[in-house]
């Protein structure tokens, strides 16, 4: 494949100030790649980094925490710059949902003002040409367009959340970020919502990143996926690869962590310990005192190689010469 | 491999449910930590006033309203009394009846507050009921009345006070009460059967003293202020001395007109500064103590995080 | 069916929560309308069983549980537990038997007492009942009850406050409090859904081996997976009834109410290879205030006739009688007189 990817994301960093004059080290090196129209998940536990990633690429982390690296945006940083840099690219080139849409919808306004807002913002629409625009947005999400004149709290959490997509969209973007879509949502819903955001991936052509920590979503609407642990990436490749050969002992033990419909007799097995703490360097590999198959190389840091054309890991297991 | 040695390692959490958080909260705000300092200070002063005043209460050192002059830093009151001295004395008993009113007030307001939120329904009804009669009754007609049924005292000052002052603390504890009525773990404690008195005494006052001690804390400023503004309408025992007082005494005496501010302005300025000390220690309890709703939407225009009032470190 | 005592069982369940009118509405005779949380819920519970009640928000098994634990009182129905009828008893009367039946919430981050150690959380329910003697016995009790949650050495926990412990820690320190008492029934409301996915097995797997030593639970999850793999027996909920109700593996496998299968097929499963066609119901389960008539489910449900608008279905036996698997569905009787009448091939 020659031609350039959509989104490229290198050597992210982030730290965030601590009360007591540290520093917290939440990103640490992230790359990733996304090519027009794929949809990546990005999945990882509580306080693995993966939302503050995700936040980071649109520049939306707070002013008291420091950004490093580069996210190309179809060849363009548009991290160096700033504010005023990135300001033109959200909402029109990517655009974030979040869990429970309650960071995107202002309980002031109905749904319908506020997609209203944003066309007439970006100078996508006016008046009447906008109130038609949002009236076809809800549609496509499957809001009926009379709802408009609702407020958020007179939704339920489906809608809320399928009127945020609406108004992520509302300016065309190319990159659709989800931090956590359907977390808080029944299992029915959830399945309207991922359906949902399968069609329109597919009719506007956009790449999707999934932020999640529920590995069978991602493997439901997902064909890459990367795996993050302690703030960087542990394993990254196609689904299916990292399923059937998993790289890392801690994607493995991801799966094997929760009951599955189609394996009702295999043991479920919890994964000892805690994530280690990030306002501290680490020495060796992070998830060393919770793997199963830790030894003795493993008080190196391991980097993330290449075990295959597309799959990568960051584990000395890989490179391991047989005895 | 157990999870014996994996203990969260994340910084504790803050929050009203550490332990000494009145304390911790008084330290790290310095404006908090300096009216603190204050008013340990003058309560210290008033505890230790028969021993360190100057000269004698009652006793006549120089001229009727004596200038202000080295023996005498703030000058002679109309009896020809020492002002610090006066001062002292003074503050003690706008002291004493400041924290006696509110001792007064916190038990009513606190005890039906409690009641109220907890047991909710029929019982809360009744009581918000009593408290709303009470708020509307009018302090100074009401001290003017009593007054002049049992004669100006400062026992009556204090009850009167008391009784008018309990109302708000029983709201703002009835509100907390409720809320904490609802956690989880007060449910949990409900359920395996323990009765009311344990419940209340050891899952919900704990969780309800920090914001017990702010409005007690701000009760007392008002209790002052109250106190100083009766005295100075001339409804209090006119043979104790209080700030109030001796403004009367100054002002009925036409201080001010003959150009003798030291005799109002001295004692005006320790009040306020009392009341002040008390506000800002009562404030940033308080302030402490509120919940942030982190209520944000997503800015049409900027696409940054916006809350929706206020800027910076003050957002909501 | 094993010949295990049945501990606990609810017979027709009835929970309504009323609306409140305001004064005027109470004035003017406005009709009192009420949510209707829990219609008509019958179910039993063996000793060393695990019972899953499942389903999605709004059904009503979170009531069910509430009521079970005598939190809300129900408008009719029976509660039987050791040939009591909890429902009509008092406070005095109930504060015995509650002691046998224990609680487990769903957010570990609240359901422990701040301020409390670990020792004093899990000491409380032993003072409450003024159980286990001397100071030193119940210290004895504290500590294993925390090795049974596998927190074990003990000691390592007793003096911690929660919020030096993980959320799986906590959850197991709330089970631990509801052990002290050595219940004969737990009721876990959602144990694991508020904890890390990495743990869940662990609080999961304490809870089956405390059933294999005899302990009965009542599981409340809206997780189905989770449901067939730990529970023995399954009930699905729906806006208030069981729609369907058996052993695990039958309900999962076999299922036979519409919602259950509609259900099963939209939970996402791990393996990327393996999509299903999911049966993705349209709209959202409708408030429990105004419910359809007839079939509760028919407005959704994808086979539905024009009969379902008019019948509400009991839960009859579609599948055998032995296992006791049973649907709430109009259309498996005709199903089984249609088979019947089919000669056997």
């Amino acid at each position: 494949m020659t031609t350039a990817p959509l989104l490229q994301i290198e050597d992210l960093h982030v730290w965030f100030e601590l009360e007591d004059g540290g520093e917290l080290h939440a990103v640490q090196g992230v790359n990733l790649s996304l090519e027009p129209g794929e949809r990546l998940g990005l999945v990882g536990e509580s306080g693995c980094g993966k939302t503050t990633t995700a936040l980071a690429i649109m520049g939306l982390v707070p002013s008291s925490a420091s950004v490093s690296g580069r996210v190309l945006l179809e060849g363009v940083d548009i991290l160096a710059g700033g504010e005023e840099a990135i300001r033109p690219h959200r909402w029109a080139d990517i655009a974030i949902v979040f869990q429970g849409a309650m960071n995107a919808l202002n309980p002031v306004q109905t749904i319908g003002h506020q997609i209203v807002e944003v066309l007439e913002l970006h100078q996508r629409a006016k008046g009447g040409a906008a109130k038609a625009r949002t009236g076809e947005l809800l549609e496509a999400v499957g809001i009926p367009a009379g709802r408009a004149a609702r407020y958020p709290h007179e939704l339920s959490g489906g809608m809320r959340q399928r009127a945020a997509i609406a108004m992520a969209l509302s300016c065309n973007p190319k990159v659709l970020i989800a931090d956590e879509p359907t977390t808080a949502l029944d299992v029915m819903v959830q399945a309207q919502i991922l359906e949902l955001l399968d069609g329109l991936c597919q009719d506007f052509g956009l790449a999707l990143i999934l932020v999640t920590h529920d590995l069978p979503v991602v493997a439901q609407l997902c064909n890459r996926c990367a795996v993050m642990y302690a703030g960087e990436i542990v394993e990254r490749g196609p689904l299916e690869t990292i399923y059937h050969t998993p790289g890392h002992p801690y994607s493995r033990m991801l799966f094997a962590a929760s009951p599955d419909l189609a394996g009702l007799d295999e043991p479920v097995l919890s994964i000892a310990g805690a994530p280690p703490r990030l306002d501290r360097p680490i020495d060796g590999c992070p998830f060393a005192p919770r793997c199963d198959s830790v030894f003795d190389a493993c008080a190196v840091r391991p980097r993330l190689e290449q075990l295959a054309a597309d799959h990568d890991a960051a584990c000395h297991l890989n490179s391991r010469v047989p005895a | 491999m157990s999870e014996a040695t994996f203990f969260a390692e994340a910084p504790a959490e803050g929050g009203t449910s550490k332990r000494g958080f009145v304390l911790q909260t008084l330290r790290h705000q310095r404006v908090a930590l300096g009216a603190t300092v204050f008013l340990a200070a003058c309560v210290l002063i008033a505890i230790l006033a028969p021993w360190i005043a100057p000269y004698a209460l009652h006793e006549q050192v120089g001229h009727v309203f004596g200038h202000p002059s080295w023996r005498h830093p703030l000058g002679l009151d109309d009896g020809g009394i020492d002002m610090v001295t006066l001062l002292i004395w003074g503050m003690r008993v706008s002291l004493v009846v400041g924290f006696a009113a509110t001792f007064v007030s916190m038990v009513i307001g606190g005890a039906v507050g409690v009641v109220a939120g907890y047991f909710g329904g029929h019982t809360d009804n009744v009581l918000m009921r009593i408290t709303d009669y009470f708020l509307v009754i009018p302090d100074v007609p009401l001290m003017i009345v009593v007054a002049a049924i049992w004669g100006p005292s400062l026992f009556h000052i204090i009850i009167v006070i008391g009784i008018l002052l309990w109302t708000s603390t029983a709201r703002v504890i009835r509100a907390q009460v409720k809320s904490v009525r609802e956690r989880v773990y007060v449910k949990r404690v409900r359920a395996l059967g323990a009765g009311h008195t344990r419940i209340v005494l050891r899952h919900v006052l704990p969780q309800v003293a920090p914001l017990l001690v702010a409005s007690t804390v701000l009760t007392i400023a008002v209790a002052i202020f109250d106190e100083t503004a009766l005295a100075f309408l001339g409804l209090s025992d006119p043979s104790t001395v209080s700030l109030g007082t001796i403004m009367e005494h100054g002002f009925q005496r036409a201080a001010i007109s003959t150009g003798k501010w030291w005799a109002i302005v001295w004692p005006g300025v320790l009040v306020t500064l009392l009341i002040l000390a008390c506000s800002l220690i009562g404030g940033a309890l308080e302030d402490a103590l509120n919940p942030r709703l982190r209520v944000a939407h997503l800015s049409a225009r900027t696409f940054r995080l916006r809350p929706l009032v206020g800027r910076g470190k003050d957002a909501v | 069916m094993s010949a295990e005592p049945t501990l606990l069982e609810v017979e027709d369940l009835v929970v309504r929560y009323p609306i409140n009118r305001g004064l005027v509405g109470s004035a003017t005779r406005r009709p009192q309308r009420s949510v209707h949380a829990v219609e008509g819920v019958s179910l039993s519970l063996q000793r060393g069983e695990m019972l899953a009640l499942v389903g999605e928000s709004g059904c009503g098994k979170t009531t069910t549980a509430h009521a079970v634990l005598r939190l809300v009182d129900p408008v009719s129905g029976a509660i039987r537990f050791d040939g009591h009828n909890l429902v009509p008893l008092g406070p005095r009367e109930l504060r015995p038997l509650r002691r046998r039946i224990q609680v487990v919430y769903q957010d570990p981050y609240e359901s422990l007492d701040p301020r409390f150690r670990v020792r004093t959380a899990v000491e409380e329910p032993l003072l409450i009942h003024r159980l286990g003697g001397s100071r030193s016995e119940r210290a004895a009790r504290v500590r294993e009850a925390l090795v049974r949650v596998e927190l074990s050495p003990p000691e390592l926990y007793l003096d911690r406050y929660p919020h030096e412990l993980s959320g799986g820690q906590r959850q197991r320190v709330a089970i631990a409090a509801a052990l002290v008492l050595e219940p004969e029934v737990l009721v876990a409301d959602e144990p694991v859904s508020m904890l890390d996915v990495s743990v869940r097995a662990g609080v999961l797997n304490v809870l089956d081996g405390l059933r294999e030593q005899g302990l009965a639970i009542l599981m409340i999850t809206h997780d189905l997976s989770t449901a067939a793999r730990f529970a023995q027996r399954i009930a699905v909920m729906y806006l208030g009834r069981i729609v369907e109700e058996g052993p695990a593996a039958a309900v999962v496998e076999d299922p036979q109410h519409p919602y259950t299968k509609a259900l099963l097929s939209v939970v996402p499963r791990r393996d990327p290879r393996d999509r299903q066609r999911p049966q993705i119901l349209k709209g959202e389960t409708p408030d429990a205030v105004a419910i359809p008539s007839g079939c509760r489910f028919h407005p959704r449900c994808p086979v539905a006739v024009e009969r379902c608008a008019a019948e509400d279905p009991e839960l009859s036996q579609p599948v055998s009688t032995e296992t006791g698997h049973r649907a709430a569905c109009i259309l498996l009787a005709s199903q089984r007189v249609a088979d019947c009448d089919e000669p056997h091939s």
